[in-house]
Formats: structure tokens, C-alpha cells, sequence
């Protein structure tokens, strides 16, 4: 057959087909780029809220890190009955003596005594307030510090005199520590010494109301046993620690004990993704769905517009084949622009936003990866139907029709 | 390849490579008893049963009113379209037994086409504009570049190859297409109304590169609505509701005027011979496009 030998080669190489695939492009440069930006602003949502959460996650974890991992908290269980099993006031003396425990610090709450701003506030408005005593280092055991006035010591300790917690001066209606100011506990003034800043590892204090150890006793009737005992530990016997406290806290009954690492409660949250994250995918994915319609109507009216060129390449020897190839390598050359202008943009947003809150920024490789190839695979489901109809466009149709 | 032809110029080479088919000058274009009816009810038919056939290094002006079927001829002559019934065969092959790809492939190689609306790319420059002739024949790039400058030098639009074709006058840029459909060499160039958009003057700058491009050995067939430009053609072929009524059949072979079907049997007439040089040629009816 003849017509065998005519044929040498079918397929244009590789590098005239990117030439090809940009002719619409740089025709109609603005269009192109439009379109190009539906498919961008989808990736770049993905990108930027994948990298948004793993840099936050990365900022808690960091700061985690910096509170210190190594605090561990004994805190008063049940008894068999049902009961409070109260950790005997030996408790805190006892840890002490573990080998490695460096510091030993306590909380006692003070039973039926509750906060309020004055008399007049009705007594079940106890704005969910504890009223604790509280030793004198506390605050730098659960790592946070004083924001106003002072925090106890062995003076004020003796005196009817209170630390707020952050969240519980908050709900009390106080923003400032000034001489003379006093609440109302337990049918007892006390008076306000200080406000602390938020405890990050152990909120239990944000919400409490600190009293002095002799003064919880002399004022509010507090028996004077411990109900959590904050220990640091040298973080090379953070375990061997962990397994003593129970047995030393409370040696009659050491499963009456609650012993517990306040970080790895944190560190799990912090891991755990947020709901959030799924509904701006979702959002994400809506917008690269619409860019993808873009370039598909795009592409439609390409097709519609460039009948003659299509007729004229196919009247200089394209087959079916080449148009198909050319349309579809524009519409997948559309959608990689619009993913590298998308992946971009999430990366710039997310270094800004991360490097505005101190995070390091972490972009998950997959994210980057995945909006590159979402796009590819966008531009070509985009681009399939729009070639599939340049192809089949008859060449005297689209060149005599004009 | 043609070891007898005399010395020549450098684009008649080429042209003397080109029509390569004819042993004893077979045709280089057949159109055996083609109708062309389109779709309706009832089926409209543009061509009744037309025959022509068209030599190597002929001119030849189809003429006809519009409605005519000109343009269909062309479109079949073109191999953009399949006849309805009968046989189109370019340079001997039948394009009923060739596969679409393949009969796209015989345009990329040995068709070569003229609009009346130029149909130039306008973001590209003229140079690959003409170069992009090529494309389709598998030619690397730098190659057709070189290629389409030889070209534009044949239509005498060397000196400006970077600017863009809505730089160019009317006339320049039918300069440029015509330079676009023979850069491949092809064996048969079709015009379709090559002056319809140009002013008088300028269509005769046209037609006068057609004439001189014929002269070096091309082949072109100028479809028209227009008898004074058809007339001026060495021959004419008028048109009339799908069927030929006139053809004043190839020049040099006067008996063959009262039979337009029948295939040329004689080299090109003496003028275009002294242009091309005597073509000599394998046995072979179908050759790889020259590289």
C-alpha cells in the first residue's frame, strides 16, 4: 500500500507541543491568566491551610517544649467508697526525697468556700471559681508568672490576702490590682494581691482563686491536705519519677492516686487536627472545582473562537491527533500556571502569616506536591472535552465558516 | 535525485525535486467522476460528477460563480473533505484507501493552501508563521526556520522576517501565506480567491507571483469567481452547478482540450520545462518528502 510509505512520523516532538500549548496564552494573555488565577486561588487555600495548622502545630509544640515537659502532677483520687481519697499532708515531703525530683510544689483545695466580686452576689454564681491554697513557688513549677500586683509569700501567705488565676480575675470583673481591693470568700474578705498571667500547662490554676497554706486554714477552715502536688523532675527520670509518685504520695493506698504529665495531654491535643481544617479543604476544593469549570469554559470558547486556526492547521497536515494534543497540553499548561501561581502564593501566605505569630514555618511536602498535581489533573479533565470537540471539528467547517 | 535536470536555480531545484510522480508526466492531481452532495433533505449536491486532471508544473484557474461547487473541488482537491462518490488521487495516491492520518500527513508533505483571508497567526512573527508550513512534516524547528527564510526571500519578503503579520500590508501578508504553503515543496499548491481580499493593484502583485512561482516549476490551481484573472491563467476551468463546462486543458497539449479527462501524457509546455528542467524520476509513484 502506498500510502504506508508516505507516512515517516506522526507525533510532533515534545518541544513543539509546549510551543503549541501556549499560543492561547500568549494570545489572550489576560484571559488566560483569569482563568489560570480560579485554579491558583484553589491551590493556594489547600496549600496555605495545610501549612497554616502544621505551622501552628509546630508553634504549640515548640512552646510546649519551652514549658517544660518534665512536670508531672499527683493529684488526690477515690477510695474504694467513692470517696476523696485525701493525699496525707506527708505527701509533698515525701516526693521530695525521689531521686531526681527537683522541685515540689502544692495545691490544696479549700472545700466549700467559694469566690464572689462582693456579699450581694447570689451564692450560686460561683462562676465555676475554686478557691485554692497555694505554696509559695508555685509559679515557676507550672511555668507561668505574676501579670499584676505579687504573687504570695511567707508574709501575705499569713494574711487574708488572694492571687487570681488569669481566667478567674477575668470572671470576677478585675483587670487591675489596686491598694484596697478585696473579694468576698467564704464569708471572709480578702484582699487582692495579684493577677497571674495564663498557666498554659495547668489551666486548673487559671481558674482558681490562691490563698496562702496558714491562711486558707486561720480564714476559710481548710484542713490542710494537699489535693494536687506539682513535681519537676529531671527529664532522664522523668519515667523512673512517674512510677514512684503513687506509692510514695500516698503509701496506704497508692491507687488512690492520680499521677499525670500535663504535655502529653497538650502535645495530643496539639496534634489532633483541627475540625476547622477540613471545612477550609472543603472550601479549598470548591475553588479549584470552579477554577476548573473556568478553564474548561475557557478552553470552550478557545475552540469556538480558533475554528479557522484549527482549520487552517489541520489543512497544513495536523491530524485529529495534533489538535487534540494541542488543546489539551493548553489546558493542562493553564492549570500547572495556575497550580505553581497557587502553590506560591500558599507558601508566601503561610511564611508571612507564621512569621507574624513567631511559628517556624512547616509546609507539609505533600501539600506543595498535591496542589501541583491537582492542577495538572485538573487542567487535563478541564481540557479533555473542549479538545475532544477541536478535533472533531471538520477542517472545511472551520475554515469556510468564518 | 533528478540526475538529468539542468542547472538551475536554487528554489527551482527544489522544484524540480518536487514533482517527482511523473513518469511521462503522470498527473499530479486526478479528480475521477467526484459528486459531493451535503446533508439535508433532500441531500443538496455540489458536485455532479466532475473530472479533471492536473500535470506537474501546470497553472490552472477554476472558475465559477458562486454556488457553483468551486470551492467544494477545492475543498476535495485539498484532501480536506471525502467525495461522495468517485476517486481523488494526489500524486497517485487514492485518498478513499488512506486513513485519515495518513491523508493529513499528504497534506502536511504535498498540498500546500492560499486563503482568501490569509488565516496568519497574529501573535507570531511572518518567520514562523512560514515556518510553521512545516510543522506537521516532522521538521525540527531550526530547520524550518531556515527553510521559511529561504521562502520569504522567494515571495520577496526577506528583509522583514521578525515582524508580526498586523505589521504588513494586505498584499505582504498574502506574500506570507503564499511563502507558508510553499515552504514544504509541495508536489500542488491551492488558492482559494488569493486576491478576493487585496485592491486591484495589489491582486496583480499576487497574481504576478503566482505567475512567477509557476514559472519556476510550482503547481497551483487558483479557484476564482473572477474570468479576468482566470483568463489570465494558461488554464482555465469554469465551473457551473457542480459539473465542469469549460477547460481549455493543459497548454502545451492543444488536442487534449476536448478531453479534459484525460491524464497528461507530455512533459510541461515548453516555458516551464525551461524552468524546471526536464524532470526525471524513479518508477516509484509515491516518495518521502524532500529533506
Amino acid at each position: 500500500m502506498p500510502a504506508a510509505a508516505v507516512l515517516s512520523r506522526r507525533r510532533l516532538p515534545l518541544s513543539d507541543v509546549r510551543r503549541l500549548s501556549t499560543v492561547g496564552l500568549r494570545t489572550r494573555k489576560l484571559r488566560a491568566g483569569l482563568s489560570a488565577l480560579g485554579i491558583a486561588i484553589g491551590v493556594a487555600a489547600i496549600v496555605a491551610v495545610l501549612g497554616l495548622s502544621a505551622s501552628s502545630q509546630a508553634g504549640l509544640l515548640n512552646e510546649i517544649n519551652q514549658l517544660g515537659t518534665n512536670l508531672l502532677t499527683v493529684s488526690n483520687g477515690q477510695n474504694v467508697t467513692g470517696g476523696t481519697a485525701e493525699l496525707p499532708t506527708t505527701a509533698p515531703a515525701m516526693i521530695g526525697r525521689i531521686n531526681g525530683v527537683q522541685q515540689v510544689q502544692t495545691t490544696g483545695t479549700v472545700n466549700g468556700a467559694n469566690a464572689y466580686r462582693n456579699p450581694y452576689i447570689p451564692p450560686v454564681n460561683t462562676n465555676a471559681l475554686t478557691v485554692q491554697a497555694a505554696s509559695l513557688d508555685l509559679l515557676s513549677v507550672v511555668a507561668t508568672s505574676v501579670a499584676q500586683g505579687q504573687y504570695l509569700n511567707g508574709a501575705i501567705a499569713q494574711e487574708p490576702v488572694a492571687v487570681l488565676g488569669a481566667a478567674a480575675a477575668q470572671r470576677l470583673g478585675i483587670d487591675r490590682v489596686y491598694p484596697g481591693e478585696r473579694i468576698w470568700v467564704g464569708r471572709q474578705w480578702l484582699y487582692v494581691a495579684g493577677i497571674l498571667r495564663p498557666a498554659v500547662l495547668v489551666s486548673a490554676i487559671d481558674s482558681s482563686v490562691l490563698v496562702g497554706y496558714p491562711a486558707a486554714e486561720k480564714y476559710l477552715g481548710f484542713d490542710g491536705h494537699p489535693s494536687t502536688i506539682y513535681v519537676r523532675a529531671q527529664n532522664d527520670r522523668i519515667t523512673v519519677v512517674d512510677n514512684l509518685l503513687g506509692a510514695t504520695a500516698n503509701p496506704e493506698n497508692p491507687s488512690g492516686v492520680s499521677v499525670s504529665q500535663p504535655s502529653d495531654a497538650l502535645v495530643a491535643q496539639a496534634e489532633a487536627k483541627s475540625a476547622l481544617n477540613g471545612l477550609f479543604l472543603g472550601l479549598g476544593a470548591v475553588a479549584l472545582l470552579v477554577g476548573a469549570v473556568g478553564v474548561a469554559n475557557i478552553m470552550i470558547i478557545s475552540v469556538l473562537e480558533r475554528r479557522s486556526e484549527i482549520g487552517l492547521r489541520r489543512a497544513l497536515g495536523a491530524t485529529k491527533g495534533h489538535i487534540r494534543s494541542q488543546f489539551l497540553s493548553e489546558a493542562v499548561f493553564l492549570g500547572l500556571l495556575g497550580g505553581v501561581v497557587g502553590v506560591a502564593l500558599g507558601v508566601a501566605s503561610t511564611s508571612v502569616y507564621a512569621h507574624t505569630k513567631g511559628w517556624a514555618t512547616v509546609l507539609p511536602p505533600e501539600a506543595c506536591l498535591g496542589g501541583f498535581t491537582a492542577s495538572l489533573i485538573i487542567g487535563a479533565v478541564a481540557g479533555l472535552m473542549p479538545a475532544l470537540r477541536a478535533a472533531r471539528m471538520s477542517p472545511t467547517q472551520a475554515l469556510w465558516s468564518v | 535525485m533528478s540526475g538529468a535536470s539542468a542547472p538551475l536555480p536554487d528554489h527551482n531545484a527544489a522544484a524540480a525535486n518536487r514533482s517527482v510522480t511523473d513518469v511521462a508526466a503522470a498527473p499530479i492531481l486526478e479528480v475521477d467522476n467526484v459528486t459531493k452532495s451535503y446533508c439535508g433533505e433532500p441531500p443538496v449536491p455540489a458536485l455532479r460528477g466532475v473530472s479533471l486532471a492536473i500535470g506537474p508544473g501546470e497553472l490552472v484557474g477554476i472558475v465559477g460563480p458562486s454556488g457553483s461547487g468551486k470551492t467544494t473541488l477545492m475543498q476535495l482537491m485539498g484532501t480536506l473533505d471525502r467525495p461522495t462518490s468517485g476517486q481523488v488521487r494526489i500524486t497517485g495516491l487514492d485518498i478513499a484507501t488512506m486513513a485519515d492520518d495518513d491523508v493529513a500527513y499528504l497534506r502536511a508533505t504535498r498540498i500546500g493552501f492560499v486563503f482568501q483571508q490569509f488565516f496568519l497567526a497574529e501573535h507570531s512573527t511572518v518567520l514562523d508563521n512560514v515556518a510553521d508550513g512545516l510543522l506537521y512534516a516532522g521538521i525540527p524547528l531550526k530547520q524550518r526556520r531556515q527553510r521559511a527564510l529561504d521562502t520569504l526571500d522567494l515571495v520577496g519578503l526577506a528583509k522583514r522576517p521578525h515582524v508580526r503579520p498586523t505589521q504588513l500590508s494586505g498584499g505582504q501578508r498574502q506574500r506570507v501565506a503564499i511563502a507558508r504553503a510553499l515552504v514544504g515543496q509541495p508536489a500542488i499548491v491551492l488558492a482559494d480567491e488569493p486576491t478576493g481580499n487585496l485592491d486591484q493593484a495589489t491582486g496583480h502583485s499576487i497574481l504576478a507571483l503566482i505567475d512567477q512561482l509557476h514559472r519556476a516549476g510550482s503547481t497551483i490551481v487558483v479557484i476564482t469567481h473572477d474570468h479576468a484573472i482566470a483568463e489570465r491563467l494558461p488554464r482555465t476551468v469554469g465551473i457551473l452547478d457542480g459539473r465542469i463546462v469549460t477547460d481549455t486543458g493543459p497548454v502545451a497539449d492543444t488536442g487534449s482540450l476536448l478531453r479534459p479527462l484525460a491524464v497528461v501524457e507530455e512533459a510541461p509546455p515548453p516555458a516551464a520545462q525551461a524552468a524546471t528542467g526536464a524532470p526525471v524520476h524513479q518508477e516509484q509513484p509515491c516518495l518521502p518528502p524532500p529533506s
